[in-house]
């Protein structure tokens, strides 16, 4: 069972303050949906918006075509999974689980039959009895979803229930919550600041800035092709520029900066408001050759080894710093630091952004 | 209130502010404005209730300034009226017992707090509890009986030859008040002890090492580190053990001299015996003023708020 | 020079504990002086008659009773009482929740006295007669507020998420209560009890100005102990005493017996 989640132009207001600012978007059934965003951008809001804690001051939230404002979280097909958790301390494993059923009045019998099946989707059969207390940090994180997912519900809201686990079982976590999503087919609704966990588990990432949404899309066009400078920057390492457009032709603008005069995709949206240029490290090239497209002549100061890449740090003539990503695949060759050195980039892979989307 | 509503929907939040309600209005602010109410009004007899001579008048607070006696203090004498007199007795005698328990209970709460091993604490502290659980009547009524004339402490000094003859300790050595002191402090010396230990406890023992180790001397330490970190404690210890001893009413009546009196007994005179409630009222009020000014002025010098003293 | 300063703490816990103990002592030993007044010096030989006479004083067999009457039924109210004093307190804030927290506490600090006669003109005006429900009511104002003190700091460990966590599972509000936040304090529930019934055996001043003419222990043994005639009142403080240490003794086995299965439980699974 899944459903879709429809928010249609949804506000709300903490006193003067207003965390969440008109947000819009269609969360598709079966879909691994996140909000990617730093703390305080209203994220979590949105999660307490479509669980029922917090009501919206405007707008609609519509769960399966239905409209669900006014109705309490017990009456809503959500569950959350807190970032916490919020197991209950006082009830062992298959109690906190079986804890749904418990309340709609499931006999005692089916509630242990369906824990344990639960424990067992989640992998970890043999634990209905311990206390929560008694299991570790992972296998809380399980009892958690299992318990979720005890109540059936069209929607699963889950609020950066890995940011307490240590990095090796946070990867691991990532892998087994998506493949329990594809095995379920419940939609996901995942709340995170982490980009990395954002992009490697959803189908569509909602990046947010100031209780506004910047861009929906799916990973890969987030990364690649991000639609202002905060999603750009927030997403991934960026080299900045400043300076003026000048004129364009192609959906291809030239850029004039103290630094030298670039050539750089014009993204659509960019005339209005304030533009800045940006290039992603590993986009950029060093080479002692002199010549062609968007080139600036650079000293090379220091080398650090990152293991699967190289990062080289650049100053142009003029004193702007750049920062270099080489693949540690034997293509490239590492420059020397202090060794004069040609930076350039290709036009087709740096944008020309607006600062933020909707605050012109 | 949107808060509680949220939490536990409208039946309960309706059922917990009905009984906070009953309990805040019927046995507490009620009550307490009734008394304030009688005291202003005569005592009459049932048929002149409400009658004409049912009016509002201080005479019930004059009282408290009514039949002046010779007394003296520190070598001065003067008059003041007798209800007054006992009324600053009972201030003056419940300060000193406040102190006295402070000056026992700081160093052993000290003690239990960071020198005594975690592992035995539980059991001391439990021992500590039993004397607290023996009623109050009887832990004044213990020393009744150590304290007689032909009681066991006379005996002891006499047989030890630190006295000549035995002494009437409850008629007062020092102050017609000895006796009651004596048991004042026996019966609430804890009530200093264990807030005073609850805030030493909760000191980071790193913080008196730092203080050793800068080259502080262990009164220094104690001065500079350990007393302002335990001022909750201690504001919350005073205020409890002033305001128990000031209110106490089986100690004074169960180790009394020929001249002492406290100001719960005058009020026991004016309630149960005189029947005259009106003026007990009067009295009591009093007494709430009282406390009032303690509570604010101990809050004031130890700086602290009314949730760190009730604890 | 930490040691000398350690042994002298010692000493000084050694003290205190004669200082505490001793006065018991003696009281407990006059039960058994076979003489007139209540003491332990001169020692006239032992005896058992102060305990047959006690045995057979029908006014100390009502106090008790009443006693224990009383003392249950302000459990009873006070513990709900101030359980719904703390969860209302503990979520609302500002003004309004410093002055309700100055009304609960203050009846903590005022002299039962005080406490006693404010009862009892209240509820003569409205036509109430005295007796031992006065007494009840008049020591429920107060000691309300110690079972809203201690559930209040009970609360405070408490994760609000849990029961929104159990609403968004579909439970009711009644079902959040019962199954999750009483669970939780059930501790402090239990210490509120005790402590109540406690604070209600011990009350005496609440107790004498709205009795009426019935009698409590506290009552009893003050006008035994002021009249002061027979050591039967040494008879009854020593089996007080006697109960209240075993009741100690058995609690103390319960906790070491508790801390000891906690040290092997101490050990959490790995994943």
């Amino acid at each position: 069972m899944s459903a879709e989640i429809d928010l249609d132009d949804v506000c709300c207001d903490f006193g003067s303050f207003r965390a969440v600012d008109h947000v819009s978007v269609k969360i598709r059934p079966g879909e691994f949906f996140s909000f990617l965003g730093p703390s305080g951008c209203g994220k979590t809001t949105i999660l307490r918006m479509i669980s029922g804690f917090t009501e919206p001051s405007s707008g609609v939230i519509r769960i399966g075509g239905k409209d669900v404002r006014g109705q309490r979280p017990n009456q809503r097909p959500t569950a959350l999974i807190f970032q916490n958790l919020a197991l209950f301390p006082l009830m062992p494993v298959w109690e906190n689980i079986a804890f749904g059923l418990e309340v709609r009045g499931v006999d005692k019998a089916t509630r242990r039959a369906r824990a344990e099946e639960l424990l067992r989707l989640v992998d970890l059969p043999g634990a209905a009895d311990k206390m929560a207390s008694q299991l570790s940090g992972g296998q809380r994180q399980r009892v958690a979803i299992a318990r979720a997912l005890a109540v059936e519900p069209a929607v699963m809201l889950l609020d950066e229930p890995l940011s307490a686990l240590d990095l090796k079982l946070r990867q691991h976590m990532r892998a087994e919550l998506r493949s329990i999503q594809k095995r379920t087919g419940v939609t996901f609704i995942y709340i995170t600041h982490d980009q990395g966990e954002a992009l490697a588990m959803s189908d569509r990432v909602g990046v947010m800035s100031q209780g506004r949404l910047q861009q929906v899309a799916d990973p890969r066009e987030i990364y690649n092709n991000p639609a202002n400078g905060f999603v750009a920057s927030f997403v991934g390492e960026m080299n900045i520029l400043t300076g003026d457009v000048g004129a364009t032709a192609d959906g291809f603008a030239s850029y004039a900066t103290p630094h030298g005069t670039f050539r750089a995709r014009l993204a659509p949206g960019a005339a209005k408001g304030p533009v800045k240029l940006y290039i992603r490290p590993e986009h950029v090239v060093l080479t002692p050759d002199a010549g062609g497209e968007n080139a600036v002549s650079v000293t090379v100061g220091d080398v650090a080894f990152e293991g699967n890449f190289i990062s080289v740090s650049a100053t142009t003539d003029s004193g702007k710093h750049f920062v270099a990503e080489l693949r540690n695949d034997g293509s490239a060759t590492v420059p020397d630091p202090g060794s004069r050195q040609f930076m350039r980039f290709d036009a087709a892979r740096a944008a020309i952004l607006p600062d933020e989307t909707g605050t012109a | 209130m949107q808060d509680l509503l949220r939490r536990y929907g409208a039946t309960l939040t309706g059922t917990f502010v009905l009984l906070v309600a009953f309990w805040l209005l019927a046995l507490v602010i009620l009550p307490n404005v009734t008394l304030f109410e009688a005291s202003f009004r005569p005592y009459l007899p049932v048929v002149d209730v409400g009658g004409p001579k049912d009016t509002y008048s201080f005479d019930n607070y004059r009282k408290f300034l009514n039949n002046p006696v010779d007394t003296s203090f520190l070598g001065i004498s003067f008059q003041l009226p007798i209800h007054t007199i006992t009324f600053l007795n009972t201030v003056l005698f419940s300060a000193l017992v406040t102190f006295i328990t402070f000056v026992m209970s700081y160093p052993l709460a000290y003690y239990l707090a960071k020198i005594v091993n975690p592992r035995a604490l539980p059991t001391l502290v439990l021992l500590l509890f039993v004397p607290l659980w023996v009623s109050e009547a009887l832990r004044a009524f213990a020393w009744y009986i150590i304290l007689t004339f032909n009681g066991p402490l006379n005996a002891a000094l006499v047989g030890m030859g630190l006295l000549d003859a035995p002494v009437r300790w409850q008629n007062g050595v020092f102050t017609a008040y000895d006796a009651i002191v004596i048991g004042l402090v026996y019966t609430y010396v804890l009530f200093m002890l264990f807030p005073i230990y609850g805030s030493i406890q909760s000191l980071d023992t790193n913080q008196i090492e730092a203080s050793e180790d800068l080259g502080a001397k262990w009164w220094q330490t104690h001065w500079r580190v350990i007393l302002p970190h335990a001022k909750p404690g201690i504001a919350s210890g005073c205020v409890m053990v002033f305001m128990l001893s000031a209110g106490s009413l089986l100690v004074p009546s169960v180790l009394p001299s020929t001249k002492s009196n406290w100001f719960t007994q005058t009020i026991q005179v004016w309630m149960l015996e005189s029947q005259d409630w009106n003026t007990g009222a009067a009295y009591s009020f009093l007494y709430i003023l009282l406390c009032t000014v303690v509570v604010t002025l101990v809050m004031w010098a130890f700086k602290v708020k009314l949730s760190d003293i009730a604890k | 020079m930490h040691k000398s300063r350690n042994f002298l703490g010692h000493l000084y816990m050694a003290a205190i504990l004669f200082y505490l103990f001793m006065p018991l002592i003696i009281m407990g030993g006059a039960a058994f002086n076979d003489n007139r007044l209540p003491s332990v010096y001169p020692w006239k030989g032992f005896t058992n008659r102060w305990f047959v006479e006690l045995f057979n004083d029908q006014v100390m067999w009502t106090s008790f009773r009443n006693t224990i009457l009383v003392a249950l039924a302000v459990v009873l109210i006070a513990v709900p009482l101030g359980a719904a004093g703390a969860i209302l307190i503990n979520s609302i804030s500002g003004r309004v929740r410093g002055a309700l927290y100055g009304v609960m506490v203050a009846p903590i600090l005022m002299p039962g006295a005080v406490i006693g006669i404010s009862t009892l003109l209240f509820w003569n005006q409205v036509n109430v007669p005295t007796g031992l429900h006065l007494s009840v009511l008049g020591q429920v104002s107060y000691i309300a507020a110690f079972v809203m003190l201690l559930v209040l700091a009970r609360l405070q460990s408490f994760d609000p998420a849990l029961e929104e966590a159990a609403l968004d599972l579909g439970a009711s509000h009644g079902q959040v209560l019962r199954r999750i936040l009483l669970p939780h304090l059930t501790p402090a529930l239990g210490a509120g009890a005790a402590i109540a019934f406690f604070q209600s055996i011990e009350n005496f001043n609440v107790t004498l100005f709205t009795r009426g003419t019935s009698n409590t222990l506290t009552v009893y043994v003050f006008s035994k102990v002021r009249a002061g005639i027979t050591p039967t009142i040494n008879a009854l403080a020593l089996m007080l005493i006697g109960v209240t240490f075993l009741a100690a003794v058995i609690y103390e086995m319960r906790r070491r017996s508790l801390a000891r299965k906690e040290r092997l439980l101490a050990a959490p699974a790995e994943d």
